[in-house]
């Protein structure tokens, strides 16, 4: 993703001390994609943790993955309104669409799927969010397309 | 920013600047100069005024709204054919952005403001129709078309035959108090914010007003905590202040977690400067130096403009060091919460603060005299601290004479689910709930019937049809074993399951449960597998599930009552809201699923059957091709059927199917 190292962004936090722990793992997160076994360990190091406090943290919380993610994110909300408006079936076909649950990542490594609780656009439920970008209104023929989009622009590229 | 601006000096003879400050500058920057008297300088800040607040504007200036809410409609696109067609055109006119001003169903919203005329709002603008709307205005002729209303606004020409904007069904019962300036102003541009009277509240307080009288103020307008509690703010800050320590905190809790509830994202990305007034005012009261806004990371947007408001106050000099002359310092810090939904509770909040697993912790000691790193720490949620501002300004006289006799002022609620129009609406306490569904909400779409209207999030409840007059208000609420919570509003129609919303809603906890105490840990997982028993495939039924089945049905509300009782903290003790509140009111939906094994309202997937009417069908193959697990089979026309045993339930078939062919029970 990008070349910012780990060392270069414990370099962000001056004396850094147990409450920089979650930013320090969301930047790593950002810059890597995921929190990898080695990070936790250099993490624990400079601030003085065990590894497994690193890693009771960073497990605690949603956010933190611990695997590569897919080329392609996709979030799909899980609120209550998007509940009610059908996120289950949108999440149903896409699983079994990209061949991996949520929380994975597809074996072609093009897209892992990500539930999140809320993502506080209930007022266009359901909502799905690929890489950043918000789609509102989902079924799982839209959702179907907007992969099939996508690969096409993979394959187009290799 | 312009080069002459609010904040450039006037003159020579106008010595403080946000290096130099005094007690005055932010009067003297809006109602000045307050520092020496010069005809020509109070012109030029009136001048400057008006050109801010549009009453004098040299070139059209058009509104873009750009919330979560409007991009996720699509108004990137919107703007960037907009600018295309300024381009193309050769039109002399200024784009700003604004937040969202509620009405998310007609998003992406546009609005035009001609000069000497009031500012039109158009709804549903898209790249196709944006050209054809800007020339319309632009020409004299506003097209009607998606024409939603015009602002009226002193000194302005109005439009002829053009209804108000706030006269829409959708706005004409709000009060907007804390929503005022969300999808009108730029919300980062500070100029706005203080021409329109922001940051008075906050000099007044710092100039006049010693700490105890800012929490009295605030304790007799009876304001109390909107993040779902509902203890009395001021009462609160009290506490805090009479706690001796040599440090204090002031935390804003914008970890909005509740599915269901977005006020808080649409506040700071439509008025981030009201959050931080009241923080401010807040941290003041209390005698907190350094104050956190604990946000979700979900809100990129929000975060983004909250950190260029924070870092326009910094410039300016509104915060750090020595604040205004006053001997006040403040630091804001932002902190990103990484999605524990468990954060929303103060003491967990705290524990993610310092940087460790967000588990709440035994209260007493309250963080208002034991909080983050050990010091008396207040925790507000972001619509308390935006209602501070208006309630210093007003008086708490202005603020109790609005809402009923134990809740005072307006609330905020996001409205979805079914209904016509879905938002953001801030209407007066005591309001009836019928009124914010069936008025401003515009009604049930498709002429259905109304279900329930699920209130306040996973530790809310739902109001059954027959309680649709009750009034918004923190007490009224629990008598119909609802709560306000954070005001998180999802209506539900004739379509939706109340056993599968329960279902829903012991999912989301167990999963959220931070599992410290064992009857949220275990108690909220063994409820869910209940409600997974109630709707299980009926075809894998054996002896043993059945029985397994009826002895849970028999446990589950003695189990709910445990929780409510044992378990450590706020969201623990109301876990089983949802499950308790739907068996209270829908208790013959859960027969239904339990004796006769069938959900009429056709949700509860595992026990439908699809089947395709051979006689209507005519092979279309459409079923088949949009099937995802090849469950349907059949040659080209002729009737297909379905493999029952490969069949998802997903209904994509049944979406598909033209001929009405397939049928669900």
């Amino acid at each position: 993703m990008s070349n910012i190292s780990l060392t270069d962004i414990l370099k962000e936090f001056r004396d850094p001390a147990r409450d920089s722990l979650i930013p320090i793992l969301q930047r790593e997160q950002q810059q890597r994609g995921f929190i990898s076994k080695e990070a936790m360990i250099v993490i624990g190091e400079k601030l003085n943790l065990p590894v497994s406090k690193v890693y009771g943290v960073a497990s605690f919380y949603n956010q933190f993955r611990f695997n590569a993610p897919g080329l392609h994110q996709i979030q799909v909300c899980r609120g209550t309104a998007c509940h009610v408006k059908g996120s289950s079936t949108v999440l149903d076909s896409l699983e079994m669409d990209v061949g991996c649950k949520s929380g994975e990542t597809s074996k072609d490594g093009l897209f892992s799927i990500e539930v999140v609780a809320c993502v506080g656009a209930c007022s266009l439920a359901p909502v799905v969010v690929v890489d950043g970008e918000f789609h509102a209104g989902m079924d799982s023929t839209k959702m179907r397309k907007i992969n099939k989009t996508l690969r096409k622009v993979h394959n187009a590229e290799r | 920013m312009l080069k002459d601006n609010l904040f450039s000096r006037c003159c020579d003879k106008c010595w403080h600047s946000s290096e130099k400050a005094c007690p005055d500058y932010i009067s003297c920057l809006t109602q000045g100069p307050l520092c020496h008297h010069d005809e020509k300088c109070e012109n030029k800040k009136k001048e400057n005024i008006s050109r801010i607040t549009l009453k004098s504007m040299e070139k059209p200036m058009i509104f873009m709204g750009l919330g979560t809410c409007g991009m996720g409609a699509g108004a990137l696109k919107t703007l960037e054919e907009l600018e295309n067609v300024i381009k193309e055109e050769n039109i002399d006119v200024e784009i700003r952005k604004t937040g969202c001003i509620g009405l998310c169903t007609l998003e992406p919203l546009l609005d035009i403001k001609m000069p000497g005329r009031t500012r039109l709002s158009y709804g549903h603008v898209t790249e196709k129709n944006v050209r054809k709307i800007l020339n319309s205005v632009i020409n004299g002729k506003p097209e009607e078309e998606n024409l939603i209303g015009q602002h009226f606004s002193d000194g302005d020409e109005n439009w002829k035959n053009v209804p108000g904007f706030f006269d829409h069904p959708f706005f004409i019962n709000q009060k907007r108090w804390v929503l005022k300036n969300c999808g009108i102003n730029d919300p980062v541009d500070l100029e706005q914010y203080l021409a329109n009277g922001g940051f008075l509240a906050f000099e007044k307080i710092l100039k006049n007003e010693l700490q105890a009288s800012v929490c009295d103020e605030i304790e007799k307008s009876n304001l109390r905590g909107r993040g779902g509690g509902g203890f009395p703010t001021g009462k609160k800050w009290k506490f805090a202040l009479n706690t001796p320590a040599d440090q204090k905190y002031m935390i804003c809790n914008a970890d909005e977690g509740d599915p269901g509830a977005f006020m808080d994202r649409a506040l700071i990305e439509g008025d981030p400067y009201r959050l931080l007034e009241g923080l401010m005012i807040a941290s003041y009261a209390i005698g907190a130096t350094q104050a956190y806004v604990y946000i979700r990371a979900e809100y990129p947007l929000a975060i983004e403009r909250l950190i260029e408001a924070i870092s326009n106050l910094k410039k300016f000099g509104f915060i750090g060091e020595n604040i205004l002359d006053s001997g006040f310092s403040l630091k804001i810090k932002i902190k990103k919460g990484a999605g524990a939904f468990v954060c929303g509770e103060e003491t967990a909040l705290i524990h993610s603060i310092e940087g460790k697993r967000g588990m709440p912790r035994v209260r007493p000691p309250f963080p208002a005299t034991r909080g983050l790193f050990d010091k008396p720490t207040i925790i507000n949620n972001v619509e308390t601290l935006c209602n501070i501002p208006d309630i210093i300004t007003n008086g708490y006289e202005w603020f109790c004479a609005a809402g009923t006799e134990t809740s005072k002022g307006t609330k905020v609620f996001a409205l979805s689910g079914n209904l016509n129009y879905t938002g953001l609406v801030e209407v007066e306490m005591g309001t009836p709930i019928r009124e914010i569904i069936f008025q401003t909400g515009g009604g049930i779409p498709d002429n259905r019937e109304f279900k329930a209207a699920q209130i306040g999030g996973p530790s809310g409840g739902c109001i059954p049809p027959q309680h649709l007059d009750i009034k918004v208000d923190y007490e009224n609420l629990k008598t119909v074993g609802a709560m306000m919570g954070s005001g998180g509003l999802v209506i539900m129609d004739d379509k939706a399951c109340m056993v599968d919303v329960a279902k829903f809603f012991m999912d989301f906890i167990q999963r959220e449960s931070c599992g410290k105490c064992i009857p949220c840990r275990e108690g909220t997982r063994r409820m869910l597998e209940i409600l997974q028993m109630v709707t299980s495939n009926p075809s894998s039924d054996s002896s043993m599930n059945s029985l397994e089945r009826l002895s849970g049905i028999i446990t589950l509300e003695k189990l709910a009552e445990i929780i409510k009782s044992t378990s450590l903290c706020g969201l623990g003790q109301t876990a089983p809201n949802p499950v308790i509140s739907t068996l209270r009111y829908f208790r013959s939906e859960y027969e239904e699923h339990i004796f006769n094994r069938k959900c009429s309202a056709k949700v509860c997937k595992e026990l439908l059957t699809y089947q395709i009417d051979e006689d209507k069908c005519t092979g279309c193959t459409l079923c088949a091709r949009v099937c995802p697990s090849e469950a349907i089979k059949g040659a080209v026309k002729s009737p297909h059927y379905i493999i029952s045993e490969n069949c998802v339930r997903c209904g994509s078939c049944l979406v598909a199917c033209r001929q009405n062919a397939i049928s669900v029970y």
